[in-house]
């Protein structure tokens, strides 16, 4: 499972990286980016699908592997 | 002259009618369901969108949907007006492109990390308010406490006189508050506030200071310092949406705690479930409503829109849609789905969203550490403000 941020519809609410920390990051304007790859640990599938679910633009999205 | 009372909010809605400010949710419920996008002929031609997907298309569709005015009054900007894209309080009412060009100069400033650091000065900020209020049995948590917080905050960041508060208040109450005054009435209550920035400005300039104000007065576009109205206007807006807006927010999440004896000792008990509390009443009692005004005559779904309308673009009506949330006109402070437009949608998203949030967790851990049990000391006496910030702005709290 990978996270991806689409930044054409990001507009830096900042719900990703409050609820999943460990899989997000904001840039000095306060978008969203994924850390790394993206690539979900095992354990935090929850707080990815969290980040999905909390995103007010739709912004972010989850690969399947 | 207050506006006659309405009698048909589906085709003559007034946001300052009595009703609508005192308990505006289930207008905007009925409305939903039986005229999604209604109009009314006041203010020279409003539409009100009250579903999520008609709010979000008409927040990103910039090309029918101006933002070159976002305070519905009877006065619209014509001609002489600063125009789009620029506009009078950019980047909050300017078009692309050069919306980002004025918004990526403020962003850096509310991001997150830049945000965090104002925290320990906003909570001693919030303990200092609350050790005025000790030993007392009724504390007004409006006029008290959570009206000082984002005051204090803002100040502190644009470099102005704490003291100044009242003035601050007083600036916002005729900016979001007094949009029914006759026009001339309006303009010439501006003249203090022009006055009290271009002082300020002034003491900038002759005293250069690590401060956000100092940083609009020195930054460039393209190698240019910005033009006296841009820098004018963004101060003015940084006062005027970082006041109230905030302060309503710390108000209704108290006075929906004052009401939810359950709600409240969960939280108090394991304050960890704040921020996601908060997410909830950000969502519930999303206090601010934004507007646009329609760039040429066209059709929305079946709408006949006119150049020139208004749109009160509800985000509080959007986050009551019971189409996008499960159990939307429930407050459920441990929801775990939550895609809400508090903040807007789009390319106007509040850009000071990271210190709203901040001052609003800040300030409900702090008052609930305090004062872990209170209630409503007198229904009756709550009053909330009108216009297009919503939020209680008399709250009597019984304390237990």
């Amino acid at each position: 499972m990978r996270v991806t941020i689409d930044a054409g519809r990001c507009q830096g609410h900042g719900r990703c990286f409050t609820l999943a920390p460990d899989l997000f990051d904001s840039d000095d304007l306060g978008s969203g980016v994924v850390l790394g790859d993206g690539v979900v640990p095992d354990g935090a599938e929850h707080r990815a699908r969290l980040a999905v679910a909390n995103c007010p633009e739709g912004a972010v999205g989850i690969e399947e592997d | 002259m207050p506006n006659p009372p309405v009698s048909d909010f589906a085709t003559d809605f007034d946001h300052l009618d009595e009703r609508w400010v005192k308990d505006p949710y289930p207008i905007w419920d009925e409305l939903r369901a039986t005229c999604p996008v209604a109009h009314s002929d006041r203010y020279g031609g409003t539409w009100l969108p009250t579903r999520h997907e008609d709010v979000a298309a008409i927040s990103n569709d910039h090309d029918h949907f101006t933002s070159r005015s976002i305070i519905v009054s009877d006065h619209r900007p014509g001609e002489e007006a600063p125009p789009a894209p620029i506009g009078i309080a950019p980047p909050i009412s300017s078009d692309p492109p050069f919306h980002q060009i004025a918004r990526r100069l403020l962003l850096p400033a509310f991001s997150p990390r830049a945000v965090a650091e104002l925290e320990g000065f906003t909570r001693a900020l919030c303990e200092r308010l609350l050790d005025g209020l000790a030993d007392r049995d009724v504390v007004d948590a409006s006029i008290d406490y959570a009206e000082h917080i984002p005051v204090g905050v803002i100040a502190k960041m644009l470099g102005l006189p704490p003291e100044d508060g009242d003035t601050f208040r007083h600036f916002v109450h005729l900016i979001l508050e007094e949009v029914d005054l006759p026009f001339d009435e309006r303009l010439a209550k501006f003249t203090p506030v022009e006055e009290y920035v271009a002082a300020q400005v002034a003491d900038h300039l002759a005293n250069p200071r690590d401060d956000l104000l100092s940083y609009l007065l020195n930054v460039e576009i393209d190698g240019h310092k910005l033009e006296e109205q841009h820098i004018f206007g963004t101060a003015v807006l940084l006062l005027g949406a970082g006041i109230d807006t905030t302060w309503s927010a710390i108000g209704a999440s108290l006075w929906h705690l004052a009401q939810h004896d359950e709600d409240r000792r969960r939280l108090v008990a394991d304050p960890s479930l704040l921020p996601v509390a908060i997410e909830e009443f950000l969502r519930a009692y999303a206090p601010v409503t934004m507007a646009r005004i329609v760039t040429e005559d066209f059709d929305f779904k079946g709408c006949p829109m006119k150049k020139d309308d208004w749109i009160l673009l509800s985000f509080p009506a959007a986050n009551r849609d019971p189409e996008f949330f499960d159990r939307a006109d429930e407050v459920v402070i441990d929801r775990e789905i939550n895609r809400h437009a508090a903040f807007g949608l789009g390319i106007h998203r509040c850009v000071g969203s990271n210190l709203a949030r901040m001052e609003l967790r800040v300030a409900l851990e702090c008052f609930l550490a305090r004062f872990p049990d209170f209630h409503l000391a007198d229904p009756g006496a709550v009053a909330w403000s009108r216009g297009q910030v919503r939020g209680p702005r008399v709250l009597p709290l019984a304390i237990d």
